[in-house]
């Protein structure tokens, strides 16, 4: 029989406002295998502790039950205390009456009258526990970086620099990611590619850094420090070793320059061959072939870049290859993308070329872009002089069509542009319509102000209804302008988008091959959003970037200085401790069926004969095997079993219709 | 430059103050005291004046509504000063007719009942002489 102690908290008011404390101390003093039950203020605090530990050495408890928050929050805490008095640390169970109880009920009554049973079925559990030893795994110092952006980049750069080793995958032909289409970036108007170049530089170089572009992650298994990933390095069709990056290639093709494919690092707005380097600073700078546009690949006949190529670095017949490398952590920085608009014909996106996204006119304000540098229409090339911006397009939408949340960065990007515009062609106008202005952050606020103060950029505190294409080439922007209460209409030749800004649609197939956890919008979920704010609730997987959330390129690098301090963390231990709540194969109930192995997540099952002795009857049986290392607990296993063999170590079957029955009772 | 440039010139200078300083917080209207008697409420004569709409302010009631009690100067957090654009666009239209002053055998027939003291003073210390 267990001597088991009770210890409810109050947690300030938070349970006890909503919770008659006293009354649950009283109500299961008398449960079976109590003998000890108490309650404090703050359970959590030094004091607190003490107090347990104090009860485990006078009562000698054998097992704890503490009423509190979620065991999300302080089950390691309550762990450690035991284990600071002697009792094993897995003897201690939570009862959750704060989460699920105080918070989210508001008659005292029932809310004290739940908090009994969950701490009842806590009690029933504790009766069934058994000691449990965390086992130890060993960690691959090497981690793994997905997405070679601004964030990808820095992460692995902080990384490599504490002396592991680091790999970048990036799914484009070059790292650099979206910052590397960007002109000037807020608030300082730096050049993009000035401030970016030289870490790619930097990361091509490094010792420690090993890049796999034109590649993507195809398999993940195993668990933290233990990660194995198989990677995809797609065909280049052009030889890493020859290739002098001389770039004749893409200019000497049978387009020339020109090429016939929609450029994807210039939104289309320029085309490309299809032996192609993203853009002139590429790292590294070693041209793809795109398989499905070339004209050899399509009809076995051209074959010109081969020809062209001085060092006979073309190579039609390379394949892809697939590595398979270990890996102690992993890092998603895949970024974001901006939303499609096809769904919003009141912008009319689709209909007049004039109207373009804000980052297409990154890229025509970009020196290397498709005008090189110089502001004009894509209809008929003349400079604008009358621009309309439209902010919030799909962001703060509650509807089928965009996204709730807001997109952060358009405030600031179009008040640079507004100022990058008016700095190199000072007569054109410039007008913003806006829901809000939002600029929290260093210095961005005050960069606002000056496109209005000193630029006479004219804002405007209304939405745009509808973008009206005119038959004399110009657009007349129908708008409100609520300050002053009237409708606008607002003849201009240009319209600038500011369309919201959403995760890449890769991550969702990454996040599943990974396990960790993403949100509605398809952002990656942290651990905690205050406290883990750059760790996925999965052991091992951290978040750097966009990939997270929306934010600016200051942001992204300092989470993803973080993400890579809390990689080196894990990297810098030489053993990880194992959870020992695994699960557990009865060989006497086992039939050998696999419908285990089929529904395990992390291919921790593996099946092999043994000789068993079922009362006196001697025979060889092919039974379940659980990898303890791989295993992680998550109960699938012991819930599709058809014959009950599989049990999970913490939270067996027994304690568990244990918990049910003491709820029902 | 055009008449109206000129204009808006003589009221950034009249006044001294920047309209392309306001965020449109309406602090200013917020404040007023003759909200209801003005048609173009305060915050939006600095909006009025970059955008040229000078004839409507010209126009308006609002200019002489105003009390000149000077809470719109006094809490402006952007040291906009509506109070002043107002001044200026008086001062405008007393230009307008022709003499910069108003002259104090015209002050009488300009009275109203309602119009408090504070407004005559702050009138005769503007168009003294």
């Amino acid at each position: 029989m267990q001597k088991i102690g009770v210890f409810v908290c109050h947690c300030g008011t938070n349970i006890a406002a909503t919770v008659d404390v006293k009354k649950v101390v009283e109500l299961v003093r008398y449960e079976p295998g109590v003998v000890f039950a108490d309650d404090y203020m703050y359970m959590c605090s030094e004091a607190g502790q003490e107090k347990i530990i104090e009860a485990i050495k006078e009562y000698g408890l054998t097992g704890l039950v503490i009423c509190s928050c979620s065991p999300r929050m302080h089950e390691k805490t309550f762990r450690a205390c035991a284990e600071k008095a002697g009792l094993n640390p897995y003897m201690v169970e939570v009862a959750n009456i704060r989460e699920q109880c105080s918070w989210i009920h508001k008659d005292k009554e029932e809310a004290t009258k739940k908090a009994v049973i969950l701490a009842r079925a806590a009690i029933a559990k504790v009766n069934l526990n058994t000691p449990l030893q965390e086992g130890e795994s060993p960690v691959t110092k090497r981690a793994l970086v997905i997405g070679g952006g601004i964030a990808g980049i820095q992460t692995a750069l902080d990384i490599a620099d504490a002396g592991y080793e680091v790999d970048i995958v990036e799914k484009e032909p070059s790292i650099g990611g979206r910052m590397s289409q960007f002109d000037k970036t807020f608030p300082t108007l730096d050049c993009a590619s000035c401030i970016l170049t030289p870490k790619m530089v930097e990361v091509n170089q490094h010792p420690n850094i090993t890049l796999y572009t034109y590649s993507e992650v195809e398999k993940v298994s195993g668990y933290v420090g233990n990660f194995d990933v198989d990677i995809r390095k797609k065909a280049r069709s052009v030889d890493f070793g020859k290739c002098t990056g001389c770039g004749e290639c893409q200019t000497k093709g049978p387009l020339g320059k020109i090429g016939n494919i929609p450029s994807e690092f210039d939104r289309g707005l320029k085309n490309r061959p299809a032996i192609y380097m993203p853009f002139a600073q590429a790292v590294p700078a070693v041209p793809v072939i795109d398989r499905e546009n070339c004209t050899y690949f399509k009809t076995g006949k051209c074959g010109v870049c081969a020809k062209i190529c001085p060092s006979k670095a073309v190579d039609y017949e390379q394949q892809d290859e697939i590595v398979t490398v270990k890996y102690g952590a992993i890092v998603v920085a895949t970024g974001f993308d901006i939303i499609n608009l096809d769904k919003y014909g009141e912008y009319a996106y689709n209909e007049c070329p004039d109207v373009i996204t804000s980052i297409e006119l990154e890229r025509l304000m970009n020196a290397a872009g498709p005008t090189g540098g110089h502001l004009e229409r894509m209809s008929d090339h003349k400079a604008p002089k009358e621009i309309v911006f439209i902010q919030c397009v799909g962001s703060r939408c509650d509807d089928d069509k965009g996204k709730p949340y807001c997109s952060k960065v358009c405030c600031m990007y179009t008040a640079k542009h507004a100022m990058l515009i008016k700095d190199h062609w000072p007569d054109t106008n410039i007008t913003v319509f806006y829901i809000d202005v939002r600029t929290p952050g260093k210095n961005f606020d005050e960069f606002y102000r000056r496109a209005v103060e000193q630029y006479h950029v004219n804002y405007i505190k209304g939405q745009v209804g509808k973008v009206k294409p005119q038959p004399d080439g110009s657009i007349i922007v129908q708008a409100a302008d609520l300050l002053d209460g009237k409708q606008i209409n607002k003849k201009c030749d240009m319209v600038v988008l500011a369309a919201a800004i959403e995760p890449n649609p890769g991550v969702r197939k990454i996040a599943t091959m990974l396990t960790a956890s993403i949100d509605n919008n398809n952002f990656l979920t942290e651990a905690h959003a205050k406290l883990r704010p750059v760790e996925s609730p999965t052991a091992g997987i951290f978040l750097s970037g966009m990939a997270q959330g929306p934010k600016d390129i200051p942001e992204t690098v300092s989470q993803a200085g973080a993400a890579a301090v809390k990689v080196v963390g894990l990297l810098a231990k030489d053993k990880l401790k194992t959870n020992p709540c695994t699960a557990q194969c009865d060989t006497l109930l086992c039939n050998g069926c696999s419908t285990c192995a089929n529904v395990c997540p992390y291919g921790a099952i593996t099946y092999e004969d043994v000789q068993v002795n079922d009362h006196g009857l001697r025979e060889t049986r092919r039974v379940a095997q659980v990898n303890v290392a791989l295993c992680q607990g998550c109960g699938a296993c012991t819930s599709a079993c058809p014959s009950g063999a599989m049990d999970l170590q913490g939270f067996s079957n027994r304690q568990i219709t244990t918990e049910v029955d003491a709820i029902c009772r | 430059m055009t008449e109206l440039e000129k204009n808006i010139e003589i009221i950034k200078e009249i006044s001294g103050s920047d309209p392309y300083k306001c965020m449109r917080c309406g602090k200013c209207t917020a404040s007023c005291p003759a909200y209801s008697e003005m048609d173009i409420k305060p915050h939006q004569f600095a909006s009025y004046i970059i955008r040229g709409d000078l004839e409507e302010l010209i126009d308006s009631k609002a200019a002489w509504k105003c009390l000149s009690c000077f809470a719109c100067i006094e809490r402006c957090p952007r040291d906009v000063q509506p109070g002043k654009l107002v001044d200026a666009t008086r001062q405008i239209v007393a230009r307008q007719r022709g003499g910069d002053y108003l002259q104090p055998e015209e002050v009488p027939e300009l009275l109203a009942e309602d119009l408090p003291q504070q407004l005559l003073v702050s009138a005769f210390r503007r168009y003294r002489r």
